[in-house]
This record gives C-alpha cells, sequence and structure tokens, in this order.
C-alpha cells in the first residue's frame, strides 16, 4: 500500500535495524532547525551550560543559544573551512571570564576568538601546513596544534616550542594522556610525547617524543584517553588497541569487528559492497567500564574489565557512524552519514541463549582480509556471546545528509550538525512546554495579570 | 462510508459559485406578497429605492461668497455614482445648516481681527425630497482674501440609508474629522505662509511709502504738507496698522493650540510647525525678523510687491482653490482619507454592523484571535501600537506617513466604546483649549485609560448645531450618537443580533439623546417620536434609562406597554454584560488580561445649544410622510433602479472593496492564479488601504465551498482536518496544480496560524521537501511529477512521514494517524445540512473559536502548569493536566492533542508579543500512520 510513496525512492535499505513510528522512550518531540551556516557544518563545541560554538567548511563560527535557538554571534576570520576548533579555557574552568574559542582552518592559521565578546582576539598565522587538530592541556595552560609538526602555545598565543616535521600527513588526532603526554596520530605511527614545563632548572618549555608505537596496521583515526592508565586508539580496518599508558604497551587488541554475527535473515543480502572502511573506527566514547566504538556502520561496546565485546549493533546505521556520545541512562547516541541520529540503550541480557550463535557463514564469501581474520582464534567471546545489547529507542530523522556531530545538553537537548548545513536542536517537547508555561506564567506575574485575575 | 447523494464531485470545475438554494414551491394561496421592488432585481435591503444616486458617496461643498453654496468635487469622483442626484441643491441644504456662531473679525475691546479656531461641526440631515441622508462635517478654512478670512466647507457622507448615517455617525465623525484634521493643519501653513508673503509686502510697500513721504518732505519745506504728503501719511499709517494687524493674525494662526493637533494624530509633523510657530511668534515682534527666520524656508525666495492702498476685495477675484487653501500635500492627503472613508463604509449597514461587532469580539480575544482569524487585528494592534509610541510619530514627519496611519482600518465600534467612557473628559478638554463658549462641565467620570487613546478621540467635537434650513431635518448630532454607539457595541456584545434588532435600536436611540440638541425622527414608523419632543431631560441621565430600549424592536408603527417593557427588562438584562464588555475593552487598551475598574458613565454635560420647538418638527414630520409615499409610488424611480449598474445590487459587491476582490480572486479561482506568493503576500501586506477583511470575503465563502466539497467527498476528512488541527503538516500530493491548490485554499481554513501574519500554508511546491519546510508550512501543495526526477520528492516525503500526513489526490488516499475524538466531526460532517460557502466558513470559525476558548483556558489555568507545592511530582501535573483537558474540557482521545498544540502557539505567541520573527519549534509525535482509501 505504501509502495506508492516508498516506490521510487532508493531501495530500501534493510540492513539496519529499524524501529516504527511508536517511540515511546525517543523524548525528542520538538526541533527547531537553525540554518545560518553556507556548508557543512562539521564541529560543535559547547561553551557554556546553554551556549554553544558551530563551525564548518564556510570558515564561520557561529555561536548559539541552546535553549531559544537564537543565533548570538557570528565570528567570521578564516577564508577556508574550519579543520579543528576547541575551547580555551575548556569547560572545567569556564568561571573565567573570557572563554577563548581556537579554531585552526585550512588557511594556515589558527584564530583565538573571544567568545563573550564575540571578537577576534588574535590571529596565528606562522603554520607551514594547516592544523588539523588542537588540544588544550588545561592544567599546563597550554595549547597545542597539530599539523605537520607539533606546537605548543600559551595562553597568550606564544609559541613555547615546537616538534621537528614530523610527517607530511601531518597529525590527524592529537590526545591529551596523563603525565604532561599527549598521543598524536601520525598515519599508522602513534607518537607520545612529553611536555615538559619549566622548571627552576630550565625556563625552556620543551617537546620531547617519548615513544613510537607502530602496532596499527592501518592509519589511525580514532584516538582518545579512557583513563589514567590507559587511552584506546582506533584504526581505519577497524583494529582497536587499549594501551597501557605507562609502558606503551598494547593492554587489548581487538580487530574481530567484521566478523559475521549477522542476523540469519539478512545474510541473503550479503554486503558485496563491504569494503575496508565498513569496519573504519570513527569514533569513539567511553566511560568507567567501557569503550564505545563506532565500527563501520556498527557500534560496539567493549568492556574494559572482561576486555571483549559485550554488545553490538554491527548495522546500527545505514551508514557510517560518524560520532558516538554516552547519554545518561546507559544510553548511546550515534549519528551517521546516512543523516539519521539514532538512540539506544545498553541492556543487560536476559538470556545468552536467545542470542544467535554466529555462524561463520560469511566467511565463505572470501574477502582476503576476512578470511585471513576468520582462521585466527580471536573470537571467544563471540562463542560466549556478549551479555548486553544495545537497543534501539529512537531515532531522530531531520537532516538530508550525513550528520557530522552532535552535542547533547542536559538541560536542552540534543543538538546537531550536518552536510545539509543545518543544525537542529532535538528538545523533549513535553519538558519545553512545561518550561514555556512557566515563562507565561512568570510574563503574566511580571505583568502584574496573574494576581489581578485572582 | 460514504453514500452516494452526499458525494460531490470535488473536481468539478466548471462550477465554481454555489448553486442558489432553491426553494420548493409554495401552493399560491400561501406565497406571501413579495417585496414591491423584488420584480425589479432589487434586494429588499436596498434604501436606494428612493434614492437618485446608485451608491454612497461622499460630497464636499463650499460656501462661496461669490456664487453660495457649490459643490467642489464628490468621492468617488465618478458621475455614475450620483446620477441624477442635484448636487448643487445638495450643497446648498447641507451648507444652510451651517452652524458656524464662529466670529471673526474684530471683537468688542480688540483692536485686531481676531481668528476664532472653531471647531467642525457634525450633523446629520436628511432630505426627504432627495431620498438622501447626509452626515454633514463643517469646517473653516482660512484664507487670506476671504470675507473676514474664513471659507466655510463641507465634506458630507451622503447615504440613502438613514440609519446607517444614524448608527455610524461616530465612526464616520472620528474618520471625517481625521480628514478635516488635515485639511485644516494644510490649511493653517499656507494661511501662514500666505500672511508671510503679505507681511513681506507690506513691509515692502511701507519701506517705499515711507521713501516717498522722505521725498516729499524734502521736496517742498514750505512747513506745510501738501495735501498728497497727507494722503502718503494717511497711506503709510495704514500700511503700518495692517502690518501690526497682520502680525497679530500670524502670531495667532501659529499659536493655535497645539494640543489640538497633538490629539489628532493625524499630521505629526504638524505638531513640530506649531510648536516652532508659538515659539517664534512669542519671541518675534519684528516682521522682518519673523520672515528671515521663518521655519517654512524651504519656500523658495518670495519677492515682495507693493501693495495698492485700495483693498482688492472685490468679487470679480478668483478665490483660492480648496486645493490651493490647503497645501497640495495635504490635500491629496485628504482625498485620500476620504477615499478611505467611502471603503470603509461602503456597503449595507447590516453588514457593516456585523462586521464591526464581528471585530469588536475577536478583538477581545486577543490572546487567541491569532489562531484563526485574519489579519485585520494585526493592523489594530499596529495602530495601538502606533498611538502608544508617540516618539515615534513625532520623529516621522512626513506626511505620508500619516497617510499610511489614517488608512489603516481601525475597529470601528470600540471607538464608541472608548468614547462613551472617556467623553465627558474630551468635553472638559475642549474647553479648555479655549472655546469660551461651553460652559464647564462637571467631569465626574474617574478616568483610567491611557492618556494617549484619549487624545485620539479629543477632535471629536462635543458642539451641537442648528438647524436652519427649510425642508431639512437635522437627524441628530455628536452627543446622541456618542451614547448610540456606546450602547451599540455594547448591545452587540450581549444579545444574538439580527440585523432587525439593530436596526431598530437605531430607532429607538432617539429617546436616549434628549439632553443634546435637535433630534427628530423622519421615519414615519418612529413611534417614540412624541418622547423625544418632551423638554430637555435633566442632564444627567441614569445608565439604566438610556440603555433601556436595547433589545427592543420597534419595528411596529404602535408600541404598546408590555413590548416596551419587555424592551426594558431585556435592557436590564442586558447591562451586566455591558459593563463586561466595556471592561474587556479597557484591558485591551492596556493590554492586560484582567478587568478594570469600571467607570461610572454619567453624562453631566449641557451645552447652551438651541432647542427648536418640536411642533416645527412635527410639521416637518408629515411633509416626510407625503414625501415618502409619493416616492414609493414615483414610477421614475424604477428607471433610476435600472440604471444602476448590476453589480451594484449584489450584495457581494456591495459589501466587498471591488478592487480588492478582483485582484485576488485571482488567486482563488480555478482557471487563473497568481503565484502562491502573491496569495499570501496580498494578505500579508497590511498597508493596504482597505480592510482586509472585507477583500478576504469571497475566499472565506470559496474556500468554505471547497472545503464542504472535500468533506463530503473523502471519507478520511476527519483525520486530515485533525492533523492540521494537531500541527502535523498536511502534503496535498497531486499532479495538477490547480486542484491542489484549490484544496489547499479549502484546507487553508483549519490551519492555526503563528502569529498575526500569513498562514502557514504553502499552495505548490515541486521541490523535494526538506526539514524546514514542516517547520515553516503546516499544509503543502506538492507537485507529484511522473518523470523520474520525482524521486528525490518522493523520497524525501517518505523519510519525513513522521513529520507529515499525505493527502494523495490522485490516489485519493490519506497517510496519517488515526483519529478517534469527537470534535473534527462536528467541525466537519459529511451529513451537515450546510450548504453554503460562507455559511460553513462561518461555522469552523464559531467551532475554531470554541477551540481557542478551551485551549485558551487550558494555556492559562495556573494550577495546570504548576506544581502546587515543592513536593509535587512532575508527573502529578502532567495527571492533572489531562484530566482537566478530559473532563473539564470534554476532550476525547487525540482531540487533546488538538488543544494541547495551540496551548503551544498561544503561549508562544504570548511570550514573543512581535510575531513573525522565527517560526515556532517543529512539534511532533512519534505515532503510527495508517492509510486511508476511498
Amino acid at each position: 500500500m505504501l509502495r506508492w510513496l516508498i516506490g521510487g525512492g532508493r531501495e530500501p535499505q534493510g540492513l539496519a535495524e529499524t524501529i516504527g513510528e511508536e517511540q515511546s522512550r525517543n523524548p525528542y518531540t520538538e526541533l527547531l532547525v537553525l540554518k545560518a551556516h553556507h556548508d557543512i557544518v562539521r564541529f560543535l563545541v559547547q561553551l557554556d551550560d546553554y551556549r554553544f560554538a558551530s563551525a564548518g567548511d564556510d570558515g564561520i563560527v557561529i555561536i548559539w543559544n541552546a535553549q531559544t535557538g537564537e543565533k548570538l554571534v557570528e565570528l567570521s576570520g578564516h577564508t577556508q573551512k574550519i579543520t579543528a576548533i576547541v575551547t580555551f579555557p575548556s569547560l572545567e574552568s569556564c568561571e573565567e571570564k573570557n572563554q577563548l574559542i581556537l579554531t585552526a582552518s585550512a588557511d594556515r592559521t589558527v584564530i583565538v576568538w573571544d567568545g563573550n565578546a564575540g571578537r577576534q582576539v588574535q590571529r596565528v598565522s606562522c603554520f607551514q601546513s594547516t592544523v588539523k587538530c588542537l588540544t588544550v592541556l588545561q592544567r599546563l595552560e597550554v595549547w597545542l596544534s597539530g599539523g605537520n609538526d607539533l606546537c605548543v602555545w600559551n595562553q597568550k598565543l606564544e609559541l613555547l616550542c615546537k616538534t621537528s616535521h614530523i610527517s607530511d600527513t601531518g597529525i590527524s588526532a592529537l590526545a591529551e594522556i596523563p603525565n604532561n603526554c599527549v598521543a598524536a596520530a601520525v598515519g599508522k605511527e602513534l607518537i607520545i610525547f612529553r611536555l615538559v614545563a619549566p622548571t627552576e632548572g630550565s625556563v625552556e618549555w620543551d617537546i620531547i617524543e617519548v615513544k613510537r608505537l607502530l602496532d596499527h596496521q592501518d592509519n589511525i583515526l580514532s584516538l582518545v584517553n579512557v583513563n589514567d592508565v590507559s587511552f584506546v586508539t582506533g584504526s581505519h580496518v577497524g583494529e582497536l588497541i587499549i594501551w597501557d599508558i605507562p609502558g606503551w604497551t598494547v593492554r587489548a587488541y581487538e580487530r574481530s569487528f567484521w566478523d559475521p554475527a549477522p542476523q540469519l535473515d539478512v545474510q541473503q543480502e550479503i554486503r558485496l559492497c563491504q569494503k575496508p572502511n565498513d569496519v573504519s573506527i570513527h569514533h569513539f566514547t567511553c566511560d568507567e567500564e567501557n569503550v564505545f566504538a563506532a565500527v563501520g556502520r556498527g557500534l560496539y561496546v567493549y568492556n574494559l574489565q572482561m576486555k571483549r565485546v559485550i554488545a553490538c549493533q554491527k548495522t546500527a546505521h545505514d551508514s557510517n557512524v560518524l560520532h558516538i556520545a554516552r547519554l545518561p541512562n546507559r544510553q548511546l547516541t550515534s549519528c551517521s552519514e546516512d543523516g539519521s541520529v539514532r538512540i539506544w540503550e545498553l541492556r543487560e541480557k536476559q538470556q545468552l541463549a536467545a542470542e544467535p550463535v554466529p555462524t561463520g557463514f560469511f566467511n565463505m564469501w572470501g574477502f582476503g582480509r576476512m578470511n585471513k581474520q576468520a582462521t585466527q582464534p580471536v573470537k571467544k567471546h563471540q562463542e560466549n556471546g556478549t551479555s548486553c545489547s544495545l537497543e534501539l529507542i529512537g531515532d531522530l530523522i531531520g537532516h538530508s545528509s550525513s550528520v557530522e556531530m552532535f552535542l547533547y545538553f542536559e538541560d536542552h537537548g540534543l543538538v546537531t550538525c550536518s552536510a545539509d548545513h543545518l543544525i537542529i536542536l532535538w528538545k523533549n517537547g513535553e519538558r519545553e512546554s512545561g518550561l514555556r508555561s512557566l515563562k507565561l506564567f512568570q510574563k503574566l506575574e511580571e505583568t502584574g495579570d496573574l494576581y489581578r485575575a485572582a | 462510508m460514504i453514500s452516494a447523494p452526499d458525494v460531490v464531485a470535488f473536481t468539478k470545475e466548471d462550477e465554481y459559485e454555489e448553486e442558489p438554494y432553491n426553494e420548493p414551491s409554495l401552493p399560491e394561496e400561501y406565497s406571501v406578497p413579495l417585496f414591491p421592488f423584488a420584480n425589479q432585481g432589487a434586494n429588499p435591503w436596498s434604501k436606494l429605492s428612493g434614492a437618485k444616486f446608485s451608491r454612497d458617496f461622499i460630497l464636499i461643498s463650499e460656501f462661496s461668497e461669490q456664487v453660495g453654496p457649490q459643490p467642489l468635487l464628490t468621492i468617488p469622483n465618478d458621475t455614475k455614482v450620483f446620477g441624477t442626484f442635484d448636487l448643487n441643491y445638495f450643497s446648498l441644504r447641507i451648507m444652510s445648516v451651517d452652524y458656524q456662531a464662529s466670529f471673526v473679525g474684530h471683537p468688542p475691546g480688540s483692536a485686531y481681527p481676531k481668528l476664532n479656531f472653531v471647531e467642525d461641526s457634525k450633523v446629520v440631515l436628511g432630505d426627504s425630497k432627495e431620498g438622501a441622508f447626509a452626515y454633514v462635517h463643517h469646517l473653516t478654512l482660512y484664507d487670506l482674501e476671504a470675507r473676514g478670512f474664513v471659507r466655510p466647507f463641507c465634506m458630507a457622507y451622503i447615504s440613502a440609508d438613514q440609519h446607517k448615517i444614524m448608527q455610524q455617525f461616530q465612526e464616520l465623525s472620528a474618520e471625517f474629522s481625521k480628514a478635516s484634521e488635515c485639511l485644516k493643519s494644510g490649511n493653517r501653513k499656507a494661511f501662514a505662509g500666505e500672511l508671510e508673503k503679505k507681511l513681506k509686502d507690506l513691509d515692502y510697500t511701507r519701506t517705499v511709502l515711507h521713501t516717498e513721504t522722505e521725498i516729499q518732505k524734502k521736496a517742498n519745506d514750505k512747513g506745510f504738507y501738501s495735501s498728497q504728503a497727507i494722503e502718503k501719511a494717511n497711506e503709510l499709517a495704514s500700511v503700518e496698522k495692517s502690518i501690526i494687524e497682520h502680525q497679530d493674525l500670524l502670531k495667532q494662526i501659529r499659536s493655535y493650540p497645539h494640543r489640538k493637533v497633538k490629539g489628532s494624530d493625524l499630521c505629526p509633523g504638524e505638531m513640530e510647525h506649531t510648536q516652532g510657530q508659538a515659539d517664534h511668534a512669542s519671541t518675534t515682534s519684528n516682521p522682518d525678523e519673523s520672515a528671515d527666520s521663518d521655519i517654512y524656508t524651504c519656500r523658495p525666495a518670495y519677492t515682495p510687491k507693493l501693495i495698492k492702498a485700495k483693498s482688492t476685495k472685490c468679487f470679480d477675484k478668483k478665490l483660492k482653490t480648496l486645493e490651493e487653501l490647503c497645501d497640495t500635500e495635504y490635500f491629496t492627503q485628504t482625498l485620500a482619507q476620504l477615499g478611505h472613508i467611502e471603503r470603509m463604509f461602503r456597503g449595507d449597514l447590516c453588514y457593516l454592523l456585523t462586521s464591526q461587532i464581528d471585530r469588536t469580539l475577536l478583538k477581545q480575544q486577543h490572546i487567541t484571535n491569532f489562531l484563526f482569524e485574519d489579519f485585520v487585528d494585526a493592523d489594530d494592534r499596529m495602530v495601538e501600537k502606533q498611538e502608544s509610541v508617540p516618539s515615534q510619530l513625532s520623529q516621522d514627519r512626513l506626511p505620508s506617513r500619516s497617510l499610511e496611519e489614517c488608512l489603516i482600518p481601525k475597529v470601528l465600534i470600540s471607538v464608541g466604546s472608548y468614547k462613551s467612557s472617556v467623553e465627558s473628559v474630551l468635553i472638559k478638554m475642549d474647553q479648555e483649549l479655549g472655546d469660551e463658549e461651553y460652559k464647564e462641565v462637571e467631569v465626574t467620570e474617574s478616568n483610567s485609560f491611557d492618556p494617549q487613546e484619549n487624545l485620539d478621540y479629543l477632535d471629536m467635537d462635543m458642539k451641537g448645531s442648528i438647524s436652519s434650513g427649510e425642508s431639512i431635518e437635522v437627524l441628530g448630532t455628536e452627543k446622541s450618537t456618542a451614547l448610540l454607539a456606546k450602547s451599540d457595541s455594547q448591545a452587540s456584545l450581549t444579545v444574538p443580533l439580527s440585523p432587525q434588532v439593530v436596526r431598530s435600536k437605531a430607532v429607538s436611540h432617539r429617546t436616549i439623546s434628549e439632553d443634546s440638541i435637535e433630534v427628530l425622527s423622519t421615519c414615519p414608523s418612529e413611534a417614540l417620536i412624541p418622547d423625544d419632543f418632551k423638554a430637555s431631560y435633566p442632564s444627567a441621565i441614569n445608565e439604566e434609562e438610556s440603555y433601556a430600549d436595547e433589545g427592543a424592536i420597534h419595528f411596529s408603527a404602535s408600541i404598546n406597554p408590555l413590548e416596551l417593557s419587555e424592551a426594558q427588562e431585556g435592557g436590564l438584562e442586558n447591562t451586566p454584560p455591558q459593563i463586561d464588555s466595556s471592561c474587556c475593552i479597557g484591558k485591551e487598551s492596556n493590554g492586560q488580561l484582567v478587568p478594570l475598574p469600571i467607570p461610572a458613565h454619567t453624562l453631566s454635560d449641557e451645552d447652551g445649544v438651541v432647542s427648536i420647538p418640536p411642533q416645527r418638527y412635527r410639521q416637518k414630520d408629515q411633509h416626510f410622510h407625503v414625501d415618502f409615499a409619493v416616492e414609493n409610488t414615483n414610477p421614475s424611480q424604477d428607471n433610476s433602479c435600472e440604471t444602476f449598474p448590476a453589480y451594484e445590487l449584489d450584495p457581494n459587491h456591495l459589501l466587498a472593496s471591488r478592487d480588492v476582490s478582483k485582484t485576488s480572486l485571482d488567486n482563488y479561482s480555478d482557471t487563473s492564479y497568481v503565484s502562491s506568493v502573491a496569495s499570501t503576500s496580498s494578505d500579508r501586506t497590511p498597508s493596504s488601504a482597505y480592510p482586509v477583511s472585507l477583500s478576504s470575503e469571497r475566499h472565506k465563502k470559496r474556500a468554505g465551498q471547497n472545503a464542504l466539497r472535500f468533506i463530503r467527498q473523502y471519507p478520511f476528512a476527519h483525520p486530515a482536518i485533525y492533523s492540521l488541527l494537531s500541527g502535523r503538516t498536511l502534503v496535498v500530493l497531486g499532479e495538477d496544480e490547480t486542484i491542489v491548490r484549490k484544496l489547499v485554499t479549502a484546507l487553508s481554513i483549519f490551519v492555526p496560524n503563528y502569529g498575526h501574519y500569513a498562514k502557514p500554508v504553502k499552495h505548490w511546491v515541486s521541490s523535494p521537501l526538506h526539514i524546514m519546510d514542516f517547520q515553516k508550512w503546516k499544509l503543502i501543495g506538492l507537485q507529484r511529477v511522473a518523470s523520474p526526477g520525482s524521486a528525490g520528492t518522493l523520497h524525501a516525503l517518505s523519510r519525513y512521514s513522521r513529520y507529515t500526513s499525505i493527502l494523495d489526490l490522485d490516489n485519493k488516499t490519506l497517510r496519517c494517524p488515526l483519529y478517534r475524538g469527537t470534535l473534527v466531526p462536528r467541525l466537519a460532517d459529511h451529513r451537515t445540512q450546510i450548504k453554503r460557502g460562507g455559511t460553513y466558513y462561518l461555522h469552523v470559525q464559531s467551532m475554531l473559536t470554541q477551540l481557542c476558548s478551551k485551549a485558551f483556558l487550558y494555556t492559562f489555568c495556573h494550577h495546570l502548569h504548576l506544581p502546587a507545592h515543592d513536593r509535587e511530582t512532575e508527573d502529578v501535573v502532567a495527571s492533572r493536566q489531562l484530566s482537566f483537558l478530559k473532563l473539564n474540557l470534554g476532550l476525547v482521545n487525540e482531540d487533546i492533542r488538538v488543544v494541547q498544540y495551540l496551548a503551544e502557539l498561544l503561549k508562544l505567541h504570548y511570550m514573543h508579543e512581535s510575531p513573525g520573527t522565527s517560526n515556532p519549534m517543529l512539534r511532533f509525535d512519534y505515532v503510527p500512520s495508517f492509510l486511508y482509501k476511498i
């Protein structure tokens, strides 16, 4: 019956898990489209409890009010697309007056903005290459820019020190790890640098290469610090490595994400088109127990204690998952190139037996890497089955192109940005309605109408 | 589900106009004699039968000192309009009721001529012979060359319908006052300029004379003056005197009390002028200086002329035209205002009154009315805002701006209501302004209104007038109608009005205007005439009494006591709601929710106006009887009836401003349309000179008719309408643009607005829909294209299916959530007996208004939304909301969603008083959709 509607569209995906229109647990029943960017919006950063900044390929940074959707400030200064954005001082100490926003752009500049005043503070344009990543070491009050080399700057934008030329491809990811160290992903390599702050002995800042880790077989795409003793990296071919920090050793190595555990009904539609990047790890997020990884189109939950994947959703989206984040209530949100945002809930499995046992059927299709992996006896967790499940509790459909990133506000809901140039504010309709009522009566009280009526 | 006879082919294109309702023919013996003029194609309501002109028009006349009363121009300036009506004759009559106690000249005790800033006078008069009734607005303009420096003019609104004049007196007065104020402002400006020129002339003359005298003195040193020299000296003296006189005049004209000007809010620039002039005049004593630092320095430099000793006041000179008398700018502005008046009062009285009542009622619901109503209120709001920001006004000095302002339609009836409670204050103000003729009037009123609003009505004159012409019946003056309008508006708010009731009030109101001047009836069916001719009542009129007759129907020629007592009862019953209404309006004016303390309407003014013995009128009355009879049987008027253009007799045309309905009709017609942008933008521009409500009358009818067809044709109309009411975008998908547009227009009557601007309706789109569209539009006509290019469109549609309901016109399917409420079945009953589009539209409006009030209650019930105490959880509040919706408002199932959605709109609207700035957020539910088929 619905053929006339659906027909003519692209072929039904069928692969990704879907949820019907009835999503009783999806709280987002209100949306507000914010339109100000002229190109892909790639980055969102939270400034404080109610403000966030967005940046993208149009080179402008826009500060928004997350509650009202009001555009507060538009910052323009970059001539090319923005490649990284970071706030400084970051959220932990935002009581400081002037919150700075740092943006790096393909025009080989980094601009420091005053987020409150809405103006450009300073521009640094002495870079040899595009700065692809920025990170702030709050504790040391310095920030680092990663391009072809790694530079350390202080708050006054003075170059403190820099490394020699590292690579032509440049640093693709940068993360702060404990002990004044930063991990930089350069192609397949992971380089650990230590920052030496001036002490009594030396007045100069210095940055020292500590270790080069070469365990990844493909480009490292994602890098995140887990806790004081470990950080995690993910590569293009789906290797997930958890590193011990003091010793820089591999604590756990997981590269079994492409192992076939598909539901039987979808096996008929074998993914002939499957490419390595279907297992590339785009993004991590983690909490005390688990590392959540966006692997290709799927979502995996890797338990740090058990050192295995405890839950997975192999086709969480129709296309690559670009960003994931933990939400309260054991919820996980993911956004994808397919333009949707999905909300998942991590649940303990009641019956382990209910999990369909992987058949290994997929192996017979013989993709090089797959075959190699399939022969490896590393899928012990698969035999045990996963102990938890990710259940889809809602999806947010609004963007017409890939959703690049999202930001979660405790009080204001979810902000998503997309390649369709839009930002959408997703809100809890009921709560918003209540807030509006509250405001209404406040206004009535202000104008004195409330009591006059009574 | 649908039974065959109910189905009307929706796509039937040619049958656009609704079929006239065919009554089954009655047997001969039961038939009632038809209205005598019915066979001539006239509508029985037409009052035009006795008149020689086809419709109402405005006449401007002048009492020329050379040729006497003469008509100057008519609006509309179309000979077809006034037809065979004798303008000259009528000018004579209207000018002969001239009023002016204005004294210009040398008052005793004053050495110089004194200008009197006379108030305009406003009278209603009827001319039985011509079958014309007129509101006449007399005004005086100053002309240096005229006798006594004054030129009497009058503007008359001439209608064949006496009741119209009587009932709309207040509104007419208000509107004409604006026009008059405009003329007078221009005139003051021109007069001042003229005086300055004259002063320069005189000054020049004096210099010349002085030089000549000196020369003569020198020429003969014989010790005595020649007669020539004496003559020169005399001449010089008279020039000196003349200079002083003119200086004084200039001072006077410049010191025109600018409080009056301020009140008129019509010519904001004038305020500055007068202010400046007054200051200036007070400081300057030297005419040269005055001339140099003239504030009208923008004028081209003036070359002074020598003035002959002899006055040139003779009859061969050409008097200035009206346009010359006033500034051209002001003159055109006045013409525009008069054109506006003509449009405003065009049409039948019933219609005018109904729409006024309608607007008043709507205005009272100022919190909810934006949801489903048209955009007139927005204009009102704008007017109010502008009025409340006088500084803004004064900044904009351009007359064009003020023109725009005066063109903005106002809710007329409220003028009366405001007036009713502020008028005694006004009287006082007028007196303060220096009209010494009036006695001091005690102000017994506690006035709690915004002073700005009061100023608005400052220019309303409280002056009476004297009837002096023969066979001219002055029917009423301001005072009586002030009361009249008041009781009108109040009655209108309480009684379910039929036109008859309204009409009868016109008659009954005479009884309450005793304190004012010559009250006279010309209507043969007037039963209460004798009462009118009693001696003046004590000045203070009991409130109850004045409303006593409101509910009464006095159509019968004789009134029996029973009827009267009933009427009085009715009147008494009506009083409490009347209080209500005035409160509501007061509240409105302050932008507040809550009733203000009720002002006591005690009128205690007494004017020193001549009362005319009633006997005279009685005679006149009889004369009128005869006239009336003669005219009725006069065969010649058949011809005049036939000469009317057909459209004049079509009530629709009488109602609507024709130009607008013509242009905008195109958008709605079957065959031709402009783009949807045009159709919406035409609604969106409140600056248009005519009331939008009038113009959209047709659209409403059409929309109603098409909606009715939709409901009859589609069994799934209910869920579709539910979608619209609950804010879920309905996409009407079809190949044929005409059909889609028609249906979209029809269904748009169910779409709630975001604010006072255009409805969130997009009539026709052919590109794929986007999420923004659903946020912006609530009803979309979407093109279905057979080509592969449409894939994107359909894909987008299925992707965003959770935000939309989709009505497929080609396949006759609807995909939307389930609806099980009871509201929409009542709103859109496919078995409804309603046959006419207009009726159905009104039905929908009333249902929706009911719905709005529910939403209002729900939104503004404090305890529903806020926790009663700190420990109360949100769940408790939510359950309280739900039970209120279900039990108190009687809503079932999905109806709750409708009210909740409306409540959200209300909240948003209330909080952001500036609508149109942003679209509200898109609210949606995660509910499954179903596919409906025929």
